[in-house]
């Protein structure tokens, strides 16, 4: 189901929050409001899930304006951050919660429960409480215990945010494969570009409670609409009035009329990517992405002359 | 070393203070005997001053529990104007003297009161009878359920409130299953406060009250009176019967207590 947010706007006192944004989640996709911390992203989450009331603007799910429903209504699902588990419940009650206020009949409870306890892998930890889980476990029961209401759209902020990086990492890939089977419509708020750009259909990029770019996450990455989402998706150099991307620097030990000389500060060997740090003729730092094999070749060393030429660079109307 | 000094300490902090005057009643009142004690408390003065202390207590303790749980919920939850007004008038209690408070509430509900010549009038007695007893204590002991329950209520916070939304429960539903077992035991102490207060207060309802033997006489106000007229036996007994009501309280509070709030 479709989610459409038009000319929403937030205040918190004098904070803006979300300044007249409005966003488009085709059914069926996984979204990712991606943005640097402030930038309005969990603030528009919890504005289409009704958690937050805009000062402005409309929220529709699926055709629908749900702008005057409370968040009971909506039939969203809705992961916090931090799990929001109820302490004093089981894992198994915690997940039957949705169906329970629904007064459905017991056995089917029981079914639904342990079919999604199944399908986010704590079958065995059904009647533990949700302070003997792990911080994965612990979202993935928060995960089921959303997803057991069938909502129409699903809703996570920063779901993986409070997790150790190992975790993270499988588990973001986990609710990719598991949204591929289910195709509900949903939208996570993430700060991490390589999360977003390594799961979402589409990235809403925000910044200063404003929506900077939307689009597929090539789109971002090479067609970015200004600096800041150049400079957000991933590293980046000026060169003048010029961006360019690190691995978007050639490096050549012999000038060729299209170079400017540079002196290596320091070069990082990172496996097999190669970061080489410069400091190019006009006293501006940069660096160059480069390849083992392509560094070897150079026979770089700290102090030595090179001459860079970008590959292609970006420039911008409101560079300056 | 330290350790035992500080561990003497505090057991003789709590020996003479505590444990010594209350040993010294129970002395006291089985000193000549169980009979004579038993004699004191059965009464029909003694019998008519316990239903009323605990009559008291049965009408104050509900009603400061359900106002003290609305109030929390209500200082911690929303924002509306004059809440830090409310916040500290739900400490006046702990500040000012009983006293004061029945005197307050005898300028209110007296003969030539504010709202005293009204009730009057339409035949209701409040002062120097049950209703100013109970309006008074109400008064003494509201503080303490919501003191014990806003903390809590701030602690838990409010994201488990708002996933039982998304989940689509009613804010009753939210209240009952999420809410209201996250603060079950503050309200519980906060409920044995309150009952030991009412149960023990003395001074504002020693104002109001009249002590009017075998009417308006508390188990409080029939300790005092005893005391002042030489039977020591029945003014111990009746401390004795106050002192067990109070641990009669506590431990049906420890009886409902869940295993991880005694580790």
């Amino acid at each position: 189901m479709a989610i459409i947010g038009r000319s929403l706007t937030k205040r918190f006192g004098s904070f803006a929050a979300l300044d007249d944004v409005s966003i488009e989640v085709p059914a069926g996709s996984l979204t990712a409001l991606l943005g640097p911390s402030g930038s309005g992203k969990s603030t528009l989450l919890r504005v289409i899930a009704g958690l937050e009331r805009p000062e402005a603007g409309t929220v529709e799910l699926d055709g629908v304006d749900v702008s005057g429903q409370a968040a009971q209504k909506r039939g969203v699902g809705f992961v916090f951050q931090h799990y929001a588990a109820f302490k004093h419940m089981t894992v198994r009650e915690n997940v039957a919660f949705g169906l329970r206020v629904r007064k459905r009949p017991r056995d089917e409870i029981r079914r639904r429960v342990d079919e999604l306890l199944e399908l986010v892998q704590i079958a065995g930890w059904a009647d533990n409480y949700p302070a003997q889980l792990s911080g994965g476990q612990r979202q993935r029961m928060a995960l089921a215990r959303a997803l057991a209401v069938e909502p129409k759209v699903l809703l996570l902020d920063e779901p993986f945010g409070a997790l150790d990086a190992r975790v993270r990492k499988d588990l973001r890939l986990w609710l990719r494969r598991l949204h591929d089977e289910m195709h509900v419509t949903t939208i996570f708020v993430t700060h991490d570009q390589e999360e977003a750009m390594e799961i979402a259909d589409q990235i809403v990029l925000m910044n200063h409670g404003r929506v900077e770019q939307v689009g597929g996450p090539r789109d971002l990455y090479e067609e970015p609409a200004n600096e800041f989402v150049m400079s957000f998706v991933g590293p980046v150099n000026r060169l003048g009035d010029s961006f360019v991307r690190p691995h978007d620097l050639e490096l050549r030990n012999e000038p060729n009329g299209k170079t400017t000389p540079g002196t290596v500060e320091r070069v990082v060997h990172l496996g097999f990517e190669v970061r080489v740090e410069l400091v190019l003729e006009d006293g501006r730092e940069a660096w160059a992405q480069v390849t083992r094999e392509e560094a070897d070749e150079l026979n770089l060393t700290a102090g030595g002359t090179v001459f860079v030429r970008p590959r292609r660079t970006r420039v911008f109307e409101s560079a300056n | 070393m330290h350790k035992w000094v500080l561990r003497f300490l505090g057991l003789s902090y709590l020996g003479v203070l505590l444990a010594a005057p209350v040993g010294l009643v129970f002395w006291r009142t089985f000193e000549h005997g169980f009979g004579p004690a038993w004699d004191a408390v059965t009464t029909p003065d003694a019998k008519h001053a316990l239903t009323l202390t605990v009559l008291i207590a049965a009408i104050v303790v509900p009603a400061n529990t359900v106002f003290g749980v609305i109030c929390a919920l209500a200082i911690v939850r929303r924002r509306f104007p004059g809440k830090g007004l409310v916040n500290a008038l739900v400490d006046l209690p702990l500040a000012l003297s009983p006293v004061v408070v029945g005197l307050a509430f005898l300028l209110l509900y007296s003969r030539n009161g504010w709202f005293g010549n009204w009730l009057t009038d339409h035949g209701i007695q409040v002062v120097f009878a049950l209703p100013g007893m109970i309006l008074v204590t109400i008064f003494v002991s509201l503080p303490f359920v919501v003191r014990e329950v806003v903390p809590v209520l701030r602690e838990i916070g409010i994201e488990q409130e708002q996933a039982a939304a998304t989940l689509g429960a009613s804010p009753f539903q939210t209240f009952r299953r999420v809410t209201l077992p996250a603060i079950r035991w503050a309200i519980g102490y906060g409920v044995v406060l309150t009952m030991a207060r009412s149960l023990g207060e003395f001074g504002a309802v020693s104002v109001v009250s009249g002590h009017i033997v075998g009417k308006t006489e508390t188990m409080t106000l029939q300790v005092q009176d005893r005391f002042q007229a030489f039977d020591y036996v029945g003014a111990y007994a009746g401390s004795v019967v106050l002192a067990l009501l109070a641990i009669g309280t506590l431990l049906v509070m420890s009886l409902f207590k869940p295993k991880e709030a005694t580790r």
